[in-house]
């Protein structure tokens, strides 16, 4: 067995490096309740009268996280929950900073998603002690995801936010099903294609050194194609019409090994973006399409008018003024930025943070994706690594598409920034993707037991009963 | 291990989008940032350079201009606490509408970006302090700024004219004073709408209270230039201030024939064929100059008038300024009205000191400035402006033979009301046609005094007085006479 070999000849065993985790959450903390300190200096020229309780209510959740993860997986990347808690704790005190412009209360709630954040995280790692089981779900995953995606969609249920009909409300809370439907997406493609991905390598015909897949298994792609295409004209949701579909690419590549999938994915995305270009342009439907590439191509051109640039003006303005240093908490006006605790949280931070936090921030993405990305290469079973990959890809594509978007990389689409936005679900779903991704390395790190050791614990002895049945 | 080479090409993938974002953000908030800083539309640039604590504008030991804390969202309210009679030469700053005079030309400065200051700059950027604004130290002085103020006020209100007084030596401007004039407290204010209602009042003003007039009107500048001529013909070496020069009751200007070509003196006595210069000057004999012109020619009279300064721009501390006008090309008519500051000339009140001022300064035009030194915000002197020769105008012999002839004229002739007991002083009236004839006609006066470093330009363009008592020296003499015993008596 191809795990097992690979434990023999290196002779290597990871260490759990729980010691490690635990300092370095410090620092975490220490980002996050210095933030916040340093925006009530900033801003009110006071540490702020609640620092205690604000820092014992953070420092709570990431050692209760910690603790769990000693006791479950105890072989888990080091790394990932203090990346993720100095991120969700600048988050929450810029999201402070710009209460404290606005007069609203938004960190409250948001330190309220993250505690049932946090929760489900610890909950994922406690039920879930090996993702593997997950397998058994892909159907469901996938009809569930689809379920999600539809959920806006129905009358008196769906809530149209800024154009984009991608939220649902039930009473006084607003959801994303789609952050939601992105984590169970990667768990239904992960699944049907470990189960799938020979008959998917298949070779069709060769052209220009590339071998194209066979027509017959184009199946899946045109179906996700086509579920994308839907989420950006029936919901107006650019930004995660392109996540998805990016998603399903990156997964079928990793999985069939056949770079023809993406020469074939990425000519069906962009043919299909410049087709809805083209019908924006030339019939006058989905102007928003026209207006987010107009904009992107000539954003001072579009200040003043509606829709217009002025979003994304202010937040370059924004950052040009941060320049390299940053104003400092509380000498900016990033709540000039309309909506800047959510998709432009990244405007508020190059401003008062500078180019050295937004590259801090850019650092901490690539951290998570770099964990993930390596979890997946360790991990033993062809689910893992599917589902690590997906979760690393999701993230980054994310990152990139709005952070991209933001600073006039791309054109903009609207997606929240990873665990600095304000945003509960997108939070929470953020949580349970790191969990995921935890498992995963938690169970590729595990020592592999050497065979007629009958001092194994019950779970190693049930995975490796497992890998030879999937193998 | 099957996947694993895919899930590399991918990690790959994933560390070139973050390497795109990294390069882009410095590209956004590095290279990028001068222009989105410098962008009309970008309110924070605005607010910051509101709130900012800028420095003083100094003249004396007093602050004319100064930045007051206040605790509202701009932290500082620009004050200014002698408004009306510095307004032209401070100008404004406001939220809305910009700033103006001193305060625009010396923003830099002023707000701490200015590159004198960046030792400074270097530890507030350490100390992450907010760069403090230097100091701007004026030329005034107050004692002729306050006697050209009060002179020029004394007139009643609905009073239209500047005062301009020069140190010929230096060029330093000692006093510039013009009305009607406004209280850029009100444009500073942090109270929006009344600063737009004081704004649309004042634009909308017919006197434009917001025109400095010392530099920015241009006005005929009638018989005062016919210091100008007067230079350019002694220049020329026609005559010397000894020799006799034609004069008589009426002078037909070549190339006409009836009365709208015929000069005559208003009465005032001319003598017939030739006359002696000083009387000429004395007399202001139209007659007597604008023979000269014609005797000087149409080629040196405008060399004459651009080493004086005209047809040029030379003020650098305060903007706009408008330009004063020697005519190019003249026939024998013209060029005999250009002789005495009709036709085309016009001349700005600086102008005119300049020319008076150069006279005084043995022919010798200096730059004339405003800035004196620029300093830190702790009072430290950083740069101090050097004299700078604008031009050798006229001969220095030409000068002095100038000098006696404008001495005569305030001794015995029309420039009388300006003679200082013990002082010797040269000067020379002008009166100019308005061209509206409801409107009086322009009331000059330029004089120095030759054994002092003072040379002054007043300019009556309208007060509520009868028309008679505008011609002469009556109005301007005493106002120049204050502003020179002002700097004379220190």
């Amino acid at each position: 067995m191809a795990a097992g070999q690979q434990g023999a000849i290196m002779g290597f065993v990871h260490r759990r490096r729980r010691g490690a985790e635990l300092f370095l959450l410090v620092l975490a903390l220490a980002v996050g309740i210095g933030a916040y300190a340093a925006v009530g200096l900033g801003v009110e020229g006071e540490v702020p009268v609640d620092l205690l309780g604000y820092g014992g209510w953070l420092a709570g959740l990431v050692v209760a996280a910690h603790v769990v993860i000693r006791f479950v997986a105890p072989y888990a990347d080091p790394v990932l929950l203090p990346v993720v808690a100095a991120l969700n704790g600048l988050g929450l005190a810029v999201i402070h900073r710009l209460d404290l412009a606005d007069g609203s209360a938004l960190a409250r709630q948001q330190l309220t998603w993250m505690t049932l954040g946090v929760l489900l995280f610890v909950g994922t790692l406690v039920v879930l002690r090996d993702h593997r089981v997950l397998t058994r779900f892909t159907y469901t995953s996938g009809l569930a995801a689809i379920a999600l995606l539809l959920l806006p969609m129905v009358p008196g249920l769906g809530k149209t936010v800024n154009g984009a009909k991608i939220w649902i409300g039930v009473g006084p809370f607003s959801f994303q099903p789609g952050e939601v439907a992105k984590v169970l997406l990667v768990v239904a493609f992960a699944g049907y294609l470990v189960l799938h991905r020979d008959a998917l390598a298949l070779a069709g015909r060769r052209v220009l050194f590339v071998d194209l897949p066979r027509g017959r298994d184009l199946g899946p792609i045109l179906a996700m194609w086509l579920i994308s295409l839907g989420i950006l004209v029936l919901q107006r949701d650019l930004g995660s019409s392109l996540l998805f579909f990016g998603l399903f690419l990156v997964m079928l590549y990793v999985a069939t090994e056949r770079p023809g999938w993406l020469v074939v994915g990425g000519a069906m995305f962009f043919g299909g973006a410049g087709l809805l270009y083209y019908v924006s342009v030339t019939t006058g439907q989905l102007s928003h399409i026209q207006n987010r590439v107009n904009i992107w191509l000539d954003p001072m051109a579009y200040f003043d008018q509606s829709p217009g640039s002025g979003q994304l003006v202010e937040s370059l303005f924004g950052m040009a003024w941060g320049g390299l240093l940053g104003r400092g908490f509380g000498e900016g006006n990033p709540e000039r930025i309309p909506y800047a605790e959510s998709d432009f949280i990244i405007g508020a931070i190059g401003e008062e943070l500078g180019l050295t936090g937004v590259i801090a921030v850019l650092l901490l993405y690539g951290l998570i994706v770099e964990r993930a990305l390596r979890a997946a290469l360790i991990s033993r079973d062809g689910f893992g690594k599917l589902m690590a990959t997906g979760l690393a890809a999701v993230f980054a594509l994310q990152v990139f598409v709005v952070v991209g978007g933001v600073t006039r990389l791309i054109p903009l689409t609207g997606l929240t920034t990873p665990f600095l936005s304000y945003g509960g679900s997108s939070l929470v779903a953020n949580w349970v993707i790191v969990a995921l991704v935890l498992r995963v390395s938690d169970l590729a790190r595990r020592p592999v037991p050497s065979v007629g050791d009958d001092a194994t614990d019950v779970a190693a002895d049930a995975e490796t009963t497992q890998v030879v049945r999937l193998s | 291990m099957t996947m694993n080479k895919p899930i590399r090409t991918i990690s790959i993938f994933c560390l070139l989008l973050f390497l795109a974002l990294m390069v882009n953000a410095t590209y956004l908030q590095y290279q990028a940032a001068g222009d989105l800083n410098d962008d009309p539309r970008n309110r924070r640039v605005i607010d910051a350079a509101y709130s900012r604590e800028r420095g003083a504008i100094l003249v004396g030991r007093d602050s004319v201009a100064v930045s007051e804390p206040v605790d509202d969202q701009f932290e500082f309210l620009r004050t200014y606490p002698q408004p009306f009679k510095y307004a032209p030469l401070t100008g404004f700053f406001a939220y809305s509408y910009g700033a103006s005079g001193i305060e625009r030309t010396q923003n830099d400065v002023l707000s701490g970006e200015d590159s004198r200051l960046f030792v400074t700059k270097l530890v507030d950027l350490v100390s992450n302090d907010e760069s403090e604004g230097g100091n701007v130290q004026l030329t005034i002085d107050p004692a002729a700024q306050d006697a050209a103020y009060a002179g020029l006020s004394a007139l009643g209100r609905g009073t239209q004219g500047s005062v301009v007084a020069l140190q010929p030596s230096s060029g330093k401007v000692l006093a510039m004073v013009s009305l009607p004039t406004y209280d850029p407290n009100n444009l500073a204010s942090h109270d929006f709408s009344e600063v737009s209602d004081t704004w649309d009042r004042l634009s909308d003003d017919p006197a434009q209270p917001l025109l400095n007039r010392a530099i920015q009107t241009t006005l005929p500048p009638g018989s005062t230039f016919k210091v100008v001529t007067a230079a350019a013909a002694i220049d020329a070496g026609l005559y010397t201030a000894d020799d006799l020069v034609p004069g008589g009751a009426t002078y037909q200007l070549p190339l006409t024939s009836d009365d709208t070509g015929l000069i005559d003196n208003e009465g005032r006595p001319c003598g017939t064929d030739r006359i002696p210069f000083t009387q000429a000057m004395e007399q202001s004999c139209n007659t007597t100059f604008a023979a000269l012109a014609g005797e000087v020619g149409a080629e040196r009279m405008l060399e004459t008038a651009e080493a004086f300064g005209f047809n040029s721009d030379y003020l650098e501390d305060l903007r706009p300024q408008a330009e004063s006008v020697y005519p190019g090309k003249l026939d024998a008519a013209q060029l005999g009205q250009t002789g005495i500051g009709q036709y085309e000339v016009r001349a700005t009140p600086l102008q005119m000191a300049m020319v008076v001022a150069g006279i005084a300064n043995g022919g010798v035009v200096m730059r004339p400035y405003l800035v004196d030194e620029v300093q830190s915000a702790d009072y430290e002197v950083l740069d101090k402006t050097e004299p700078t020769e604008l031009s050798q105008a006229v001969q220095p012999q030409t000068a002095d033979e100038v000098t006696e002839l404008m001495v005569a004229t305030v001794e015995n002739g029309t420039a009388s009301p300006a003679a200082i007991q013990g002082v010797e002083v040269a000067g020379k009236t002008g009166t100019a046609q308005s061209g509206d004839p409801d409107r009086p006609p322009y009331a000059w006066f330029v004089s120095f005094a030759p054994d002092e470093d003072i040379a002054v330009a007043v300019v009556i363009e309208n007060a509520e007085i009868s028309r008679s008592e505008i011609a002469g020296g009556a109005l301007g003499g005493p106002i120049a006479k204050a502003v020179m015993e002002a700097v004379i008596r220190q």
